[in-house]
C-alpha cells in the first residue's frame, strides 16, 4: 500500500539495525539451545512452566527433549543465518523493517510450537507461523500473484489447522489433560478408545496440510512467491516441517495402529515420488528446490509411519540433512539470481569461473543432497534403505518408491548445483559475479557442516539423534548407528544403483523432461482445482447473500420470526414438552383490565391504516405489559419499561411523520397472512412461557441475592445492586453497547450528509 | 409550526425530569430508582425539550454534545471499575466509605459502586439523546 509513494526512499538506519537485531536474536537462541545439547544428550527433559488461562488447563508450558532441541537448533541456527543473508539480499528495500518483523516474530512463533508442551498453546503458535507465513509469501503485496499464493497457503494450513485444533480438542478429552507428556503415556487409551479413528483424521488434515502432502501439496511451489531467504527458511527448513515435528511428536500416542501406518505410507510415498518427478521438470531453480522439499517432506512422512528404530532414526537424520543442504541450495539460488538476474537452469551455465566460492558450497550441498559419501546425505540415504526395508507395511514397495525419489533428487542436485556452474556457457541477462560475504556466510557454512557431520556423525548422533529417537518412541525404540561405512550390504547396494540410475536419468535429462510435460499437460492440476473449489465457496457466499440479504426490512422480519416459528415451535411439538393450559384460578379486575388492553392495541395495530394509530396501539401493549410487572411486583422493571416505549413512540412518531398514510393499495398485499403469521409467533412465544413457568424454579440464584444485597452490597433494591455491584461487569458491557449503538446511528444518519457539504 | 402552551409547559416539564432523574438516581439503590431508570428520564426531559423548542435549542441547553456525554459516562464507569484494583480486589468490586457513621447509624455511603452508576446514568442518557437528536435533525 505505501510502495507507490515512498520506493524512492532509500532505507533508513533503523532499516537496516532491524536485520541486525534479528541477527542477533537468532544466534541468541542458538547458542542458548546449544549448551542444551550436554543434559540432553545425558537424556534429560528440561522444562518451564506458566500458567496462562489456568480456569480452562492452558498453560505456558515448555520442554526441551531431543526432538524438539533438534528442531530448536535448526530454526534457531538457520534463522541466525538466513537473516544475515537478508541483510544483503534485501539491501536498500523499503520495507526491511517489516521483513525482519515478520520473519523474527515466526522464529519466535516457531520456537514456541516445538517447545510447547500444552496443546492448546501449541495451537496458538501453530497458527502463528501460519500468519507469519502469509504474510510473508504476500511480502511482495503489490504483486497479484503473491497475494494469491499467500492467501492460498493462509487458506489451506489455517483449514488444516482447524482441524487440528478439534483434533487437539477431542484428544484433550479422552486424556483428560492438554499436556504432551501426560497424553504421551496415554497411548493405548486413545487407541482403543471410541474416537481414535476421528481423531487421527482430523490430526492428520492438520499435519498434512502444513507439511503439503498430497493432496495439499499445490500451495507450496506457490509459495516460492515470497522473497528468497523466505523459502530457504520457511519454505524448506522449518515452517514446512511442523506438520512432521507434530505427527513425530504424537507418535506414541496415535501410531502403530494399521491405519496410521498406511496412510503415512501412502501419502507419504505419493508426495515423495510425484514431487521427484515434478522436481525434475521444472526449469525455475526455486522452483525445482520447491519440489524437493515436497519430496523431503513426502519420504519424513513415509518414515514416521512405521515404528521401527531404523525408519525412525532414518527420519530424524534425514530431517538434520535435509535442512542444512536445502536452506544452503534455497540460499544459493538466491545468489545466482541476484548475480545473474535470472533463475531458469537453461540460461545458466559455467558461472564457475565468476563464482568459484559458490560453486564451491553448492557443489557440497549438492553432493549431501545426492547421498553421495562422505557426506551426512550418504548417511541418510543408507538409513532411508535400512529403514525402508524395515518397514512393517511393504518393505519391497517403500523401498522402491524410495529408490525411485532418491534417484531422481540426484538429478535435481544435479541440475541446480552442477549444470550452472560446470557446464556450458551463460547467456544471462546480468554478467555474473561473486557474491558479498554476507550472502555466502550462510550457504558456505550449511554445506560445510553437511561434510563435516558425515565424516563425524558422532557430533550429532549423541546429542541430537538418539535423544530424538527416544523422544518419538517414548524411549521403547533402539536407534540404529550413524555411519559411513557398514559393510557391504541390501542398503549399499540400492545407493549404488540410486547414483547409477541418477547420473543416467541426468544425461537424458531434456528428454525426460519432455516426456514429463506431457504427461502433466493430461492430468488435472491440483492448483486449478483449487480455483474451482474457491470460485464454488465464492458463489455460493454470493447465492445464499442474495438470498437472505434483499435488503427490504419486511423480509428480514419474515426470515428472523419464520426461524423463531419453525425452530422453537418444531422443538415444542417434537419434544412434546407444551403440556397444555394449566387451569388459571383468582383473576381479578386489574388481570382482566390487562388483558383487554393487550388484545386491542394488538388488534388496532394490525388494523389500523394510520402508522401513527399502529405504533399507538403497540405502545398501550407496552404499557399493558409494565402493568404486570407493577402487579407482581418489580416496579424497577415496570418503570424502564414504561420509559422505553414512550421513547419508542416519540422516536416512531418522529420518523412516521414524514412517511405517507398507509393504504390498502399502497401494497401490503398480504396482511391478512401477515396477521396470521404474527398470531403463530404470539402462540409459540406464549407456550414456551407456559412451558417455562410450569416448571418447577431453581430459587438458588435468589435466594442468594436476598441473602447477600443488603450485608454484602449495602443495598436493598436487589435489581440495582446485581445491575451496578454484583454483575457491574455486565453492565458495563451493556453500556458499553449501548454507547456504541448511539454512536453508530449517529454516524449513519449524519456521515453521509456532511460529505456532501 | 410550534405551540407556545407546548413550549412552555416542556420548560416547567423539561426542569422536573431533570430533578427527578436525579433523585431516581442516587436513590436506586434502596428503592425503584437507579442509573439506567435515571438516564431514561433525563433523556425523556430533553427529548420532550426538543420536541416543543427544537434541536438545536435543546442541543444549546445540553451544553455538550450528547455523544461526548456517553462516552465520558463510559470512561467513568470503567474509572469506577478500576477504583477496586487500587485496594487491591479484583475490578468492580464495590468500594465503601461511610462518612460520620456510628454504631447505629451507616451515616453517609459513598460508594464506588454510585460513581458506577453516574457512569450508567450518562451514557444511557448521551446514547439515546445522540440518536434521537441525529434522527430528528435527519427528518
Amino acid at each position: 500500500m505505501a510502495a507507490a509513494h515512498d520506493s524512492s526512499q532509500p532505507a533508513s538506519p533503523g532499516q537496516k539495525m532491524a536485520g541486525w537485531a534479528g541477527f542477533l536474536i537468532a544466534s541468541s537462541f542458538f547458542v542458548f539451545f546449544w549448551q542444551m545439547m550436554g543434559p540432553v544428550g545425558a537424556g534429560e527433559t528440561l522444562r518451564w512452566s506458566y500458567e496462562w488461562v489456568p480456569s480452562l488447563g492452558i498453560a505456558l508450558s515448555f520442554f526441551v527433549d531431543g526432538l524438539s532441541l533438534t528442531f530448536a537448533l535448526l530454526i534457531s541456527g538457520i534463522g541466525a543465518l538466513v537473516m544475515l543473508y537478508s541483510t544483503k539480499y534485501l539491501e536498500g528495500h523499503q520495507h526491511l523493517a517489516r521483513f525482519f518483523l515478520y520473519l523474527t516474530l515466526f522464529m519466535l512463533s516457531m520456537l514456541g510450537l516445538v517447545l510447547s508442551d500444552n496443546l492448546l498453546s501449541l495451537f496458538v503458535f501453530w497458527e502463528l507461523t501460519s500468519i507469519t507465513s502469509y504474510l510473508l509469501i504476500g511480502f511482495s503485496h503489490t504483486s497479484a500473484d503473491s497475494r494469491r499464493s499467500a492467501l492460498q497457503a493462509l487458506l489451506v494450513t489455517g483449514g488444516g489447522g482447524l482441524a487440528l485444533l478439534a483434533g487437539f480438542v477431542l484428544i484433550g478429552w479422552v486424556a483428560g489433560t492438554y499436556e504432551l507428556s501426560e497424553i504421551r503415556a496415554q497411548g493405548d487409551l486413545i487407541r482403543e478408545h471410541g474416537l481414535y479413528l476421528t481423531i487421527l483424521v482430523l490430526f492428520l488434515l492438520g499435519a498434512f496440510t502444513k507439511s503439503a502432502q498430497i493432496p495439499f501439496h499445490f500451495w507450496l511451489p506457490n509459495a516460492m512467491a515470497a522473497p528468497t531467504p523466505v523459502s530457504a527458511y520457511l519454505h524448506s527448513a522449518t515452517m514446512v516441517k511442523g506438520g512432521v515435528y507434530l505427527m513425530a511428536r504424537i507418535h506414541p500416542t496415535l501410531a502403530e495402529t494399521d491405519v496410521w501406518l498406511w496412510t503415512l505410507t501412502t501419502a507419504g510415498a505419493a508426495t515423495a515420488v510425484f514431487a521427484s518427478f515434478m522436481a525434475v521438470k521444472q526449469t525455475d531453480l526455486k522452483q525445482i528446490l520447491a519440489y524437493t522439499t515436497l519430496m523431503a517432506l513426502g519420504t519424513l512422512t513415509l518414515f514416521l509411519a512405521a515404528d521401527t528404530g531404523y525408519a525412525i532414526t532414518a527420519a530424524m537424520t534425514f530431517l538434520v540433512v535435509h535442512s542444512l543442504y536445502k536452506a544452503a541450495l534455497f540460499m544459493i539460488a538466491g545468489i545466482i539470481d541476484h548475480s545473474t538476474g535470472t533463475r531458469e537452469i537453461d540460461q545458466l551455465g559455467g558461472l564457475l569461473k565468476a563464482m568459484p566460492i559458490t560453486a564451491g558450497a553448492a557443489a557440497l550441498a549438492a553432493l549431501s543432497m545426492a547421498g553421495f559419501p562422505p557426506f551426512l546425505g550418504f548417511i541418510g540415504k543408507e538409513l532411508k534403505y535400512a529403514g525402508a526395508l524395515a518397514v512393517q507395511s511393504e518393505p519391497v514397495l517403500v523401498a522402491g518408491a524410495v529408490l525411485l525419489a532418491n534417484a531422481l533428487m540426484l538429478v535435481a542436485a544435479g541440475l541446480v548445483a552442477f549444470r550452472p556452474f560446470w557446464r556450458g556457457t551463460h547467456s544471462t541477462p546480468v554478467a555474473p559475479h561473486e557474491a558479498h560475504w554476507r550472502l555466502l556466510v550462510g550457504p558456505v557454512i550449511l554445506a560445510i557442516l553437511g561434510a563435516l557431520l558425515g565424516v563425524n556423525s558422532d557430533l550429532i548422533a549423541k546429542p541430537l539423534v538418539v535423544p530424538g529417537v527416544s523422544a518419538i518412541s517414548s524411549g521403547e525404540l533402539e536407534p540404529a548407528e550413524l555411519k559411513l561405512w557398514a559393510g557391504v550390504n541390501l542398503p549399499l547396494i540400492l545407493s549404488g544403483i540410486t547414483i547409477a540410475l541418477g547420473i543416467f536419468l541426468l544425461a537424458f535429462h531434456r528428454r525426460m523432461r519432455a516426456i514429463l510435460n506431457a504427461m502433466e499437460a493430461r492430468l488435472p492440476s491440483f492448483d486449478r482445482g483449487w480455483d474451482v473449489f474457491l470460485d464454488m465457496v465464492k458463489g455460493s457466499a454470493a447465492w445464499q447473500t442474495r438470498a437472505l440479504q434483499s435488503g427490504v426490512m419486511r423480509y428480514y422480519l419474515y426470515i428472523v420470526f419464520g426461524t423463531l416459528l419453525v425452530a422453537v415451535g418444531g422443538t415444542l411439538l417434537w419434544t412434546g414438552a407444551f403440556q397444555g393450559v394449566p387451569a388459571i384460578e383468582g383473576l381479578q379486575v386489574k388481570h382482566w383490565i390487562v388483558v383487554v388492553l393487550i388484545v386491542a392495541g394488538a388488534a388496532l395495530t394490525t388494523i389500523t391504516n394510520s402508522r401513527i394509530a399502529a405504533i399507538a396501539g403497540l405502545g398501550a401493549v407496552g404499557i399493558a405489559v409494565a402493568l404486570i410487572f407493577i402487579i407482581y411486583g418489580a416496579p424497577d422493571v415496570a418503570i424502564t419499561q414504561l420509559l422505553v416505549e414512550t421513547l419508542v413512540v416519540v422516536l416512531f412518531a418522529v420518523a412516521a411523520l414524514k412517511l405517507p398514510t398507509l393504504r390498502p393499495e399502497d401494497g401490503f398485499p398480504n396482511r391478512k397472512l401477515d396477521a396470521l403469521f404474527a398470531s403463530a409467533i404470539g402462540l409459540v412465544v406464549a407456550a414456551v412461557l407456559i412451558t417455562v413457568t410450569t416448571g418447577p424454579i431453581n430459587r438458588r440464584l435468589t435466594d442468594f441475592f436476598e441473602q447477600s444485597s443488603w450485608i454484602d452490597a449495602y443495598g436493598r433494591n436487589i435489581v440495582n445492586v446485581i445491575l451496578v455491584d454484583f454483575r457491574a461487569l455486565d453492565t458495563f458491557g451493556e453500556i458499553a453497547v449501548v454507547a456504541v449503538a448511539g454512536i453508530a446511528a449517529w454516524a449513519i444518519l449524519k456521515g453521509p450528509k456532511e460529505d456532501a457539504k | 409550526m410550534r405551540s407556545v402552551i407546548l413550549t412552555a409547559g416542556a420548560r416547567l416539564l423539561v426542569a422536573l425530569l431533570l430533578v427527578f432523574s436525579v433523585f431516581m438516581l442516587l436513590r436506586g439503590h434502596n428503592v425503584p430508582g437507579g442509573g439506567f431508570i435515571g438516564g431514561l428520564i433525563g433523556a425523556v426531559g430533553f427529548v420532550v425539550y426538543a420536541i416543543a423548542c427544537g434541536t438545536s435549542e435543546a442541543r444549546e441547553a445540553l451544553r455538550l454534545p450528547p455523544e461526548r456525554i456517553a462516552i465520558v459516562g463510559l470512561g467513568i464507569a470503567l474509572f469506577s471499575g478500576f477504583m477496586a484494583m487500587v485496594m487491591q480486589e479484583d475490578p468492580f468490586t464495590g468500594q465503601w466509605l461511610f462518612i460520620g457513621a456510628t454504631e447505629t447509624d451507616k451515616g453517609l455511603p459513598l460508594s464506588s459502586v454510585l460513581v458506577f452508576d453516574i457512569g450508567v446514568y450518562l451514557v444511557v442518557m448521551g446514547a439515546i439523546l445522540t440518536l434521537v437528536f441525529a434522527l430528528e435533525e435527519e427528518i
